[in-house]
């Protein structure tokens, strides 16, 4: 179906090509995933699919790329758009009309499907993705669920062999998630259409993939079944970890396959317990007594008649780390920015170090709580690192280079003269980690870091957070990303309808939930969360075995 | 409840009447025929009729739609006119010949502005003058205001003719990007608050400025490779040659249109400048269509038809804008009342009939559908930006 006969991309500019030497067949009505570090070419190698690359992009492309016969060379991506369907990771900017059923038939009446045809699918595929009752709304108010199967659904109106899928569950929270890639895995199995997924948390598609591309980073492609591919990979999900650790073979992909494996471990893990575990939580406040270093009462957001958040109560000790989870819309973020004070507020009182970040100014409440927000490149305005650094230390009347210095530490070696935006992910989020650290506040807070960053990025992110933790500060995570949550906090707080609905110890609030509940738990039971937890308590177990 | 209809006529007079929106320039057209009615008389009983009926239809066959509601803001906005008018004339100088009312205290002004007079004497023609004229503009406004709230601003882009395809889509995109700009102020604003920034002066502008262009510029470079993705510009590859020909016809004929149109509104244009030029661009623009519209290829998903309905509105409105037309040449008397000697304005039965006849779309027109559970459902997911923006 996809052939990639000696494919080459070079980017202009740009040191080494992205992709290099690439011999690659996807058959027909394969589940195909695709996974790789950040900026190892995946969007790459998707993108060359349909033409993109190097129609749209730029670049030099070396050698064949061909779909279902058709030379992407002689045929630009719109020439292709009946063959391959495309969706990219933010399905609201792809979006080009304004109602889910434009939306629909705005591919088709590009291919002048007759006017008949055109209703009848658009009717078809309304009830193929459940979204029939969607049909005249705007596309803006949907939820990111609804949008990316609307997204998915005007491709798949023009009857393409091929689905290209760019990230498509990464802005989701874990049921929205589970929606599209229900509507995605059905697709496979009924119509038989080809499709093809990059995706950073592979945790959740892994399991249904028929066919693995692996690009370890240097530019080359592995490709396989999914099991065999992921023995050796740098990146897999907790399952896999796991039964690398237990020494599985051959690998299980899903929670299933482990559980049923599990048997031998979790006696195992049990006398490991017997023997005085220490659950050695990451996170968990350190031994020194608590001191409390925020305090919220009684905490009402609304805008209009929408009430975000709901008369919160919240106390957050420092030296902890906190995750803040709930699907989209339940006020997490609302809640974050109320408590910085740069969000609206409308009734209830917070204290950091006996003072209101909310009727301070904006100088003095950051100095108290800093907030990264969910778009993290809009505090990023200037045009160099280094330049940023520099605003930093002035904006907090900070000695020069300190926040150059604090940025070294957080994450080393970026270069101070690159453009903030060329960065990775990752990186971009250590510069405005290091910017608003630099205030010195003693409350920090995260809103939705997880985003974009790949496991070695979110491995990262952990230790910054557990060495902020481990200097006295109290850290707030809002996430949907349980495997970060379960091996970064020791706390959790989850959020319904504006309401706090659950608080307390990680390991007991989401190691029973069914949808928080990381795929460590799901094999082994609750008090387990972490690879890193199981691997210290057998070598605990081994050490005292030995003598 | 209802049984079948007993015979064909009353099944075709049932379907008829079916809820449905119609074709959006089915409502334009009659409002500008109702337009063009007003545009032709200063006669405050005509006005007030043909207000009446712009009214009565929009009442009657208005949905619940945002656009539909907006049709108040029309009617203030005449409102404003009609006083603003008025109040001019009373402010700058009454005037002081005819039947002068009351007299205001003169405010003296220095010689260099000779002929502009504040207050003084106030004379009843020259109210009069402000109040008919006013009520002409505000008679106008409020029937293309009618038209906005009948028909639905986004079906009248859809249904534009295939060789205008691309600026309609441009407009849609445009609008679709205007909301999405404003939630991106908003937010790069509230992170600015967490940097130290004050939100003001030069620094700030840099502040947002910056965040906001590179984020518009990533949406618009993501939403044009979607587009090229889905088949956006499959249309046929056309000679260079014709393309400009056919361009050139439309652009020309639009410009004749226009030109006109003007002629024919305005009664002091050489008579070749009105009726004629009209014609001959009108031609020449549909030329231009017709030749760019068959280099496209592409459908349109459920289109507006064009009906019976339809054509009962259009025509309606086109009677009344007509038949008016003619009274300006038969009875100029009536439509323009006069103000020396000063005189009640008059109306005859022929006139009063002849708007009438722009009222029937009240009663002839299928009622259109309601979609207020839709707009509700459409609340139900706010985020904070969304929420502002919609304020």
């Amino acid at each position: 179906m996809i052939r990639f006969e000696d494919v080459s991309v070079t980017y202009r500019g740009a040191a080494r090509p992205a992709l290099r030497d690439v011999d690659l067949v996807l058959p027909e009505g394969e589940l195909v995933l695709v996974v790789g570090r950040t900026g190892a070419g995946k969007s790459t190698l998707l993108r060359a699919i349909n033409g993109l690359v190097p129609h749209f992009t730029g670049g030099h492309l070396e050698g064949r790329v061909t779909v279902n016969g058709l030379d992407t060379r002689d045929h630009p991506p719109r020439d292709l758009a009946h063959v391959v369907g495309m969706v990219g990771q933010d399905p609201l900017a792809g979006f080009v009309t304004d109602t889910v059923e434009e939306e629909l038939a705005y591919g088709m009446e590009q291919l002048a499907v007759p006017p008949q045809v055109m209703r009848k699918r658009v009717e078809e595929t309304l009830d193929l993705l459940g979204i029939a009752e969607l049909r005249s709304r705007p596309l803006r108010t949907l939820s990111g669920g609804q949008q990316q199967r609307v997204a998915i659904g005007s491709v798949l109106t023009m009857g393409p062999r091929v689905l290209v899928l760019d990230e498509p569950t990464s802005a989701l929270d874990p049921t929205a998630a589970e929606d599209a890639l229900a509507a995605i895995t059905r697709l496979v199995h009924d119509l038989g259409v080809t499709v093809v997924v990059a995706e950073h948390r592979m945790e959740r598609v892994v399991q249904y993939a028929d066919r693995l591309v692996l690009l370890p980073g240097d530019g080359i492609v592995v490709s396989g079944d999914p099991a065999t591919v992921l023995a050796h990979s740098p990146v897999a999900p907790p399952v896999v970890e796991l039964g690398r650790e237990a020494g599985w073979s051959p690998l299980p992909l899903s929670v299933r396959d482990a559980r049923r494996r599990a048997t031998a471990l979790r006696a195992e893990l049990v006398v490991a317990a017997g023997g005085g575990r220490d659950t050695g939580a990451p996170g968990a406040p350190v031994s020194r007594p608590p001191a409390t270093a925020l305090t919220a009462s009684k905490v009402v957001v609304r805008y209009g008649d929408v009430v975000a958040v709901r008369g919160v109560d919240l106390t957050l000790q420092h030296g902890s780390v906190t995750a803040l989870m709930g699907r989209n819309g339940s006020g997490k973020s609302s809640l974050l920015w109320a408590l910085q004070g740069a969000g609206a507020r409308q009734s209830g009182s917070v204290t950091v170090q006996g003072k209101d970040p909310g009727k301070l100014p904006a100088r003095a409440a950051r100095a108290l709580v800093g907030l990264v927000p969910q778009s993290a490149s809009d505090l990023l305005y200037l045009e160099t690192v280094d330049a940023e650094c520099a605003a930093a230390d002035l904006e907090s009347g900070s000695p020069t280079g300190a926040c150059r210095a604090l940025l070294d530490r957080i994450a080393p070696g970026i270069d101070g003269d690159r453009h903030p935006r060329d960065l990775s992910e990752g990186q971009r989020l250590s510069l405005v980690l290091a910017v608003q650290l630099i205030a010195a506040p003693e409350v920090l807070m995260l809103d939705e870091p997880t985003r974009g960053l790949d496991y070695r990025a979110k491995e990262e992110l952990a230790r910054i957070v557990a060495e902020l933790a481990e200097a006295g500060k109290a850290v707030v995570i809002a996430t949907h990303d349980v495997e970060f949550v379960a091996g970064a906090a020791g706390r959790v707080a989850v959020m319904a309808e504006g309401e706090i609905v659950a608080d307390g110890d990680a390991a007991a609030v989401i190691g029973a939930s069914p949808m928080f509940a990381p795929q460590v738990a799901k094999v082994l039971g609750a008090p387990w969360l972490t690879v890193a937890q199981v691997r210290a308590a057998r070598d605990g177990i081994l050490q005292e075995s030995r003598p | 409840m209802s049984a079948p209809a007993a015979s064909p006529l009353a099944d075709r007079w049932y379907a008829y009447f079916l809820p449905r929106p119609l074709h959006p320039g089915a409502w334009w057209v009659w409002a500008l025929g109702l337009a063009v009615a007003a545009s032709r008389t200063t006669n405050p009983l005509i006005l007030g009729l043909i207000l009446a009926v712009a009214c009565i239809v929009v009442v009657a066959r208005r949905g619940d739609a945002p656009w539909a509601m907006a049709f108040r803001l029309y009617v203030y906005v005449g409102i404003f006119i009609v006083v603003m008018r008025v109040a001019f004339r009373i402010v700058f100088g009454g005037g002081a010949v005819g039947h002068v009312l009351f007299t205001l205290p003169e405010v003296p002004l220095p010689d260099f502005v000779t002929g502009i007079r504040l207050f003084g004497p106030v004379s009843a023609e020259s109210l009069l003058i402000g109040f008919y004229d006013g009520l002409r503009l505000a008679t106008m406004i409020i029937c293309i205001g009618a038209a906005n709230a009948l028909a639905n601003p986004k079906r009248l882009l859809k249904s534009v003719p295939s060789a205008l395809y691309d600026v309609g889509s441009a407009i849609v995109v445009a609008l679709s990007v205007f909301p999405q700009l404003a939630e991106s102020v908003l937010r790069v604003r509230r992170a600015r608050r967490l940097r130290g920034g004050t939100g003001k002066g030069l620094r700030a502008l840099h502040g947002i400025a910056v965040p906001v262009l590179e984020d518009a510029l990533d949406r618009s470079l993501l939403l044009a490779s979607a587009m090229d993705s889905r088949g956006y510009g499959r249309a046929a590859q056309v000679t260079r040659g014709a393309r400009l020909f056919a361009g050139a016809c439309t652009l020309l004929g639009l410009v004749g249109v226009c030109v006109g149109v003007y002629g024919m509104l305005d009664a002091t244009t050489p008579p070749y400048l009105g009726l004629p030029l009209l014609l001959v661009g009108l031609l020449a623009a549909i030329g231009g269509f017709v030749l760019t519209g068959r280099q496209v290829r592409r459908t349109r998903y459920r289109p507006d038809p064009w009906l019976l309905a339809e054509t009962v509105v259009a025509c309606s409105g086109l009677l009344v804008g007509a038949l008016m037309y003619l009274a300006a040449t038969v009875e100029p008397a009536l439509l323009t009342p006069s103000l020396s000697p000063l005189q009640w304005p008059q109306i005859s039965l022929p006139l009063v009939v002849t708007v009438l006849i722009g009222a029937l779309p009240a009663v002839l027109a299928p009622p259109t559908p309601l979609t207020v559970e839709e707009i509700r459902s459409a609340g139900s997911r706010h985020t904070p930006a969304v929420v502002e923006v919609a304020r």
